[in-house]
């Protein structure tokens, strides 16, 4: 668009939005531009992960293979699975959502190293290519790419690992950055127990990706290696060892599923006190659970492969390990519904949606139990019962986190204010959609239905109909949101600097916020929580 | 109750699973009425009723005592359950006595199984009711999983190992075996049966086992074609409607078959024959070279019974 429109149209886009042209965007610096092309990218590919969700959702209304062959549909869930979590749920939240606010957060004027940053999205564009690349011979190995298999298809799996090592290393970069931004770039008297719980919750997230990323990076090199040059890692007639994938594989994956949910937490933990104009309670053991989850997260690789016989004292270990990732996670969930307690709330949509986050979350967490004790693992494990279980977490949870941090900072970001009207119409979709075509799947993996089937035994016909008739009406509660925020985005009403009465140091600057964030650096004397009377910093 | 929701348990094993199962479930549901109850009261009782009121809330940023007895409740309470999961597991897969060893070798899309005495089958286990059995499982390319749902238990398949599995079937039935690591395109097809047998009645299949089913004889392309369900072929090779993995097999006698480079064969017996007991010998034009090998599987005589049957597949 050209650049005078934009003082005609008399101050209408202001702040870090005001300069126009595609250069403005490609090449620019500033950590909010960078963000707001991070949440666009990962949102196409939400909507494309769901399509792949609703075609395999469409061939499961029958037994049989009727829509597609057993080929595509393997190739679906595939696609659906690994744009789902390598372009949506990892970077959405901390490279989206994340890039934008940390520095906000803090009170700085951009991350500490805005060249990189650029760069790390370009890495990330340029690994979404090579992915693209890779569907000349689409893959059709599921997102854990397990050799052997992954060693013989004939699909492209080296081309689509180096899609995912690309991917990989900008989320390293993107890591290190926002790592170095929160030591470095804190405002005056930003202690670290005055740090926003979201910036905590990144914090954590930054350091699995920092450290549990190379890992992946380096297994699907091996990989590559073996189908390329024929070296011989995993392959058990060249004498390597193909359980050794699955350990190299979960030390990653185990991992990042707290990548997914840990920033998705520190939304819920910013958006419940506001709308219920409590304190946080519990500040101290929220922030700290966010490192001990982290922690412990790298310890319990394992509970993926309780059926890849491991000696049964290293099950054993896992398995107890696991289990204590339950405790600081509890802790959490009870910390956010005590800040309700005698609050004052109210239920706008980010509100809403970070209700709906606890109310999935604990589902998913309860769920946890029948997965991480050995004797029902090994009943469950690559059942539909695990495909429950995992949306629970990652849709009902991180994704509904993200609902909520995309609907609360929405007038920050482009300043206008979310239609609240759809907001809710589309939350009640999602909500009903999502626990019918859900929690039927708890049912049906109790009863034996494997994952990963095209084809399933007639007997499981009415729990397959359901779930896709629910999922239908998932997506189309999805569709509403994200119209709903188009149309917002250009009709919504005209939102202030602090719509909601937050008091986190991004309120105070203008909405949508200048380019260098703060006329002035602010100072800061409390904590971000300090509703009700008086204020005070947490003991 | 054998297909309600936790649809019945086949052995005394699967019981003892299922007690964890119920025991989580009922911990698990104490919890979850606790938080989403207190999460829903709260959110109705506290709700802003006057627009107007909206700081007069108390200062209220935690309570140490409080966050001890949460944090101390649930790590007690997944103590208790890691270590009853964990018993009943330890329990099951101890070396159990006597137990008669069955070799089920796993490949893309179907079982090998052998006996002991050298007997083979595909796709389908016998075992005596009230005998604990050990599986080797083996696989030959890729990884598959080996679950019996009825049984509560499951294990992988994994090239270059051998792994095990024991159980103690009680009733004599018919139990569903899934593959459930992902394997391929037919992955999903990839099932077999466990038949358990009364003991009487197993030691009578065992003597006369290549009779046929009843000790009758059994008509060659009638033989032929249940070996092609037991077996395994029709995961691959469809009879009607469009072609799967490998060629459709109907009015594949006597056709003139395209091989790959320029050479062509016609699918006379020795032809068919051959497709079975040594598949990679002549590939058909546009197909993977995918099929195992049955050599081992079937015998001469199974081949000729399913030569003949699809002699008549006009
Ligand atoms: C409209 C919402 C969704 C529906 C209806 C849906 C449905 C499904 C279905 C049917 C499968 C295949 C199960 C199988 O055959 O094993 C699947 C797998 C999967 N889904 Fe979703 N899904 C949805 C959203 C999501 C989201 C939001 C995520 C993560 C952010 C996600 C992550 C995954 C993963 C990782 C797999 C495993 C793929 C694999 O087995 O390789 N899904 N989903
Ligand atoms: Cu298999």
């Amino acid at each position: 668009m050209e650049n005078d429109r934009v003082t005609e149209s008399g101050g209408d886009e202001s702040g870090y939005l005001a300069e126009r042209g595609w250069r403005s965007w490609a090449f620019t610096l500033d950590h909010k531009r960078i963000g707001v092309m991070y949440l666009l990218t990962t949102i196409v590919f939400f909507l494309l992960g769901g399509l792949f969700a609703m075609l395999l959702r469409l061939e499961l209304l029958t037994p049989q293979t009727k829509y597609f062959s057993a080929h595509a549909y393997n190739v679906f869930f595939t696609l659906h699975g690994a744009m789902m979590i390598f372009l949506f749920i990892i970077p959405a939240i901390p490279s989206g959502l994340g890039n934008f606010f940390i520095p906000l957060h803090i009170g700085a004027r951009d991350v500490a190293f805005p060249r990189l940053n650029l760069a790390s999205y370009w890495v990330f564009v340029a690994g979404f290519l090579v992915v693209l690349a890779s569907l000349v011979a689409p893959m059709d190995t599921g997102w854990t790419f397990y050799t052997p298999y992954s060693a013989k298809t004939g699909a492209a799996v080296a081309t689509l690992s180096f899609g995912i090592f690309l991917i990989g290393m900008s989320s390293i970069l993107t890591g290190l950055n926002f790592i170095v931004t929160v030591h470095k770039l804190r405002a005056p008297g930003m202690t670290w127990h005055r740090m926003p719980l979201f910036v905590w919750g990144m914090y954590a997230t930054s350091i699995i990706q920092v450290v549990a990323t190379p890992v992946v990076g380096v297994t699907f090199l091996l990989l590559a290696m073996e189908r390329l040059l024929g070296m011989a890692f995993f392959d058990p007639a060249k004498g390597g060892d193909p359980v050794l994938f699955q350990h190299f594989f979960w030390f990653y994956s185990h991992p990042v599923v707290y990548v997914m949910i840990l920033p998705a937490m520190g939304i819920v933990s910013e958006v419940i006190p506001v709308f219920s104009r409590k304190p946080i309670f519990g500040y101290k053991a929220i922030a700290y659970s966010s490192l001990a989850i982290a922690f412990i997260g790298f310890l319990v690789w394992g509970h993926h492969m309780f059926t890849s016989a491991m000696s049964p004292l290293a099950n054993a270990i896992f398995s107890f390990l696991t289990f204590f990732v339950a405790v600081p996670t509890a802790v959490k969930v009870f910390n956010w519904i005590a800040t309700l307690y005698r609050g004052s709330i109210t239920f706008e949509s980010p509100m809403l949606y970070a209700l709906t986050f606890i109310f999935l979350f604990i589902i998913g967490g309860l769920t946890g139990p029948f997965l991480a004790a050995l004797s029902t693992n090994v009943q469950l494990h690559d059942t539909y019962f695990v495909v429950a279980h995992f949306h629970y977490t990652m849709m009902g949870g991180t994704v509904m986190g993200f609902f909520a941090g995309l609907h609360y900072w929405f007038p920050k970001m482009t300043g206008r204010m979310p239609g609240e009207k759809l907001a809710r119409a589309a939350w009640a979709l999602i909500f009903v959609g999502f626990n019918v075509t859900f929690f039927t799947m708890f049912i049906v993996g109790v009863r034996g239905m494997p994952r990963r089937y095209a084809e399933y035994l007639p007997k499981f016909h009415q729990e397959n109909v359901i779930a896709t008739i629910g999922s239908f009406l998932l997506a189309a509660g999805v569709l509403l949101l994200f119209w709903n925020l188009w149309h917002s985005l250009r009709k919504g009403a005209r939102a202030s600097g602090n719509p909601w009465r937050a008091l986190s140091l991004e309120w105070r600057t203008p909405s949508p916020p200048a380019t260098e964030n703060f006329h002035e650096i602010p100072e800061v004397t409390d904590w971000p929580y300090g509703y009700g009377k008086p204020k005070r910093t947490p003991a | 109750m054998a297909e309600g929701l936790a649809f019945g348990a086949a052995s005394e094993q699967a019981a003892r699973v299922d007690g964890v199962f119920v025991m989580i479930a009922v911990i698990g549901g104490f919890f979850f009425f606790l938080t989403q109850g207190l999460l829903i009261w709260f959110a109705v009782k506290y709700r802003r009723r006057r627009p107007d009121r909206d700081n007069e809330t108390p200062q209220i940023t935690g309570n140490h005592l409080l966050e001890f007895f949460w944090v101390l409740i649930p790590s007690i309470v997944v103590v208790a359950i890691f270590y009853y999961g964990w018993r009943v597991y330890a329990d099951l897969s101890g070396p159990p006595e006597a137990a008669t060893e069955v070799h089920v070798n796993g490949r893309q899309w179907l079982y090998e199984v052998r006996y002991p005495d050298g007997r083979t089958a595909v796709n389908e286990i016998r075992v005596p009711a009230g005998k604990t059995v050990k599986f080797l499982l083996s696989a030959s390319d890729v990884i598959h999983g080996f679950s019996l749902p009825d049984f509560r238990v499951k294990m992988d398949m994994i090239p270059g190992r051998i792994t095990t599995l024991t159980l103690h079937p009680e009733r004599p039935g018919r139990f569903q075996i899934y593959c459930t690591v992902y394997c391929g395109t037919q992955h999903s097809n990839m099932l077999a049966e466990l038949i358990v047998m009364a003991p009487e009645e197993y030691a009578r299949w065992e003597a006369g086992e290549r009779e046929g089913p009843a000790g009758a004889v059994e008509p060659p392309a009638a033989r032929g074609e249940r070996l092609a369900k037991s077996a395994g072929c029709l995961n691959c090779h469809a009879v009607e409607g469009p072609a799967k993995i490998g060629p459709n097999l109907k009015g594949l006698f006597g056709s003139k078959r395209p091989l790959e480079g320029a050479a062509e064969a016609v699918a006379d017996e020795e032809y068919l024959r051959e497709s079975i007991v040594d598949p990679g010998a002549k590939i058909a034009r546009g197909y993977p070279n995918v099929m195992p090998t049955f050599k081992t599987t079937l015998t001469p005589e199974d081949v000729s019974a399913l030569v003949e049957w699809l002699k008549k597949l006009k």
